[in-house]
């Protein structure tokens, strides 16, 4: 499981109302050469949840690779250095094993082999 | 990339070794997949440079035929752990990248609209009724692009309907009809392979309509 898609789950839970994010916690992880693309990067920006992605980067260790506040938009386009790390984290980071921790519940979805399982209970699925 | 060269990588993905029944677990050949694709790229240019979902991955055709074409990110769902673990192992030796994930396709929640576009094939909905139309819906939720499905042919006029009548698609079309060989998998198969007649569906929405009417049939 890459940080991008990390970015994207929420919990669902039955009743829960601030499922997002999920808190991430990591035991082992890989990292993975990805071709760079700058207009993929660009375009997805506006899309991700920063303050996630910066959280789920520092729980695998990586402290400093993104700045805390999101960056300006036109930064992306003029700083090479912040895109390619925007890059690393979104792309090339690969959680193998650990887990995903509701924030409202407590409850732990593991990650096993890379495959993270959000399969509910069945007391646990919304009607 | 060429249409016969998609078709003959995709041959090379590894299926289900032991099929569930219950999940209608029918392999999604290369031949229809490599179509499938195809035409989501060249004809709409919907894979390319998009993030792209595969609902009911199985075995991780789809998702992986989009890697092929270009897709940046591809997202393969699936509830059954021995598929995804196949897909894995399909998407290591193809040297695509593909992230994985086990749900239950109708309880996933997702934030904002980060996924371009869906392509499933769904079950049918033969086994457990109305199955395929809960795929249909959370795709509609969260691609921002476009939809791409199969469908048995026999149920065109109701996918039709509810597609644009309870899910608000702007247009749902069916871009082509392929045969689906359905090898003998299971006991009740009592001829040794069959073929059934299957729709290629693309929908798409206007973003602002779709999304009030989705909050209205999905609050």
């Amino acid at each position: 499981m890459r940080l991008l898609t990390h970015n994207m789950l929420s919990c669902n839970i039955k009743g829960v109302t601030n499922g997002y994010p999920l808190r991430l916690e990591a035991e082992k992880w890989t990292e993975k050469e990805v071709d760079f693309n700058a207009k993929f990067l660009r375009g997805i920006f506006p899309k991700i949840d920063w303050p996630a992605l910066v959280g789920s980067a520092r729980a695998l260790g990586f402290n400093d690779l993104l700045p805390d506040e999101a960056p300006d938009s036109s930064l992306l386009a003029s700083d090479d250095d912040l895109l390619r790390r925007f890059h690393r984290a979104l792309l090339e980071i690969h959680v193998e094993e650990g887990g995903l921790v509701c924030p409202e519940t407590g409850r732990r979805f593991p990650i096993n082999k890379g495959i993270p399982n959000l399969l509910l209970h069945e007391d646990e699925v919304q009607v | 990339m060429k249409l016969k060269q998609l078709e003959s990588l995709l041959g090379r993905i590894q299926q289900f070794s032991n099929p569930k029944l219950d999940l209608e677990q029918y392999p999604t050949g290369p031949h229809i997949a490599s179509r499938m694709l195809y035409t989501a790229e060249n004809t709409f240019g919907d894979v390319n440079g998009k993030v792209v979902a595969d609902f009911g991955c199985g075995c991780g055709t789809l998702g992986i035929a989009s890697a092929f074409l270009g897709a940046d990110y591809v997202i393969g769902i699936d509830v059954d752990l021995q598929s995804l673990e196949t897909a894995s192992q399909n998407a290591e030796n193809l040297e695509v990248d593909v992230d994985l994930i086990q749900c239950d396709v109708k309880n996933l929640s997702w934030r904002g609209q980060v996924i371009d576009t869906v392509v499933m094939n769904p079950p049918f909905g033969t086994r457990k009724k109305g199955s395929d139309m809960e795929f249909l819906s959370v795709a509609f939720k969260v691609a921002s692009q476009a939809v791409y499905s199969l469908h048995k042919t026999s149920t065109r006029e109701h996918i039709k309907r509810v597609a644009l009548r309870d899910f608000c698609a702007s247009s749902a079309e069916v871009l082509c009809e392929l045969r689906f060989d359905v090898p003998q998998l299971y006991k009740f198969h009592k001829k040794k392979e069959v073929d059934i007649a299957v729709d290629l569906w693309r929908y798409i929405f206007f973003f602002y309509l779709g999304s009030l009417c989705k909050n209205i049939f999905f609050i």
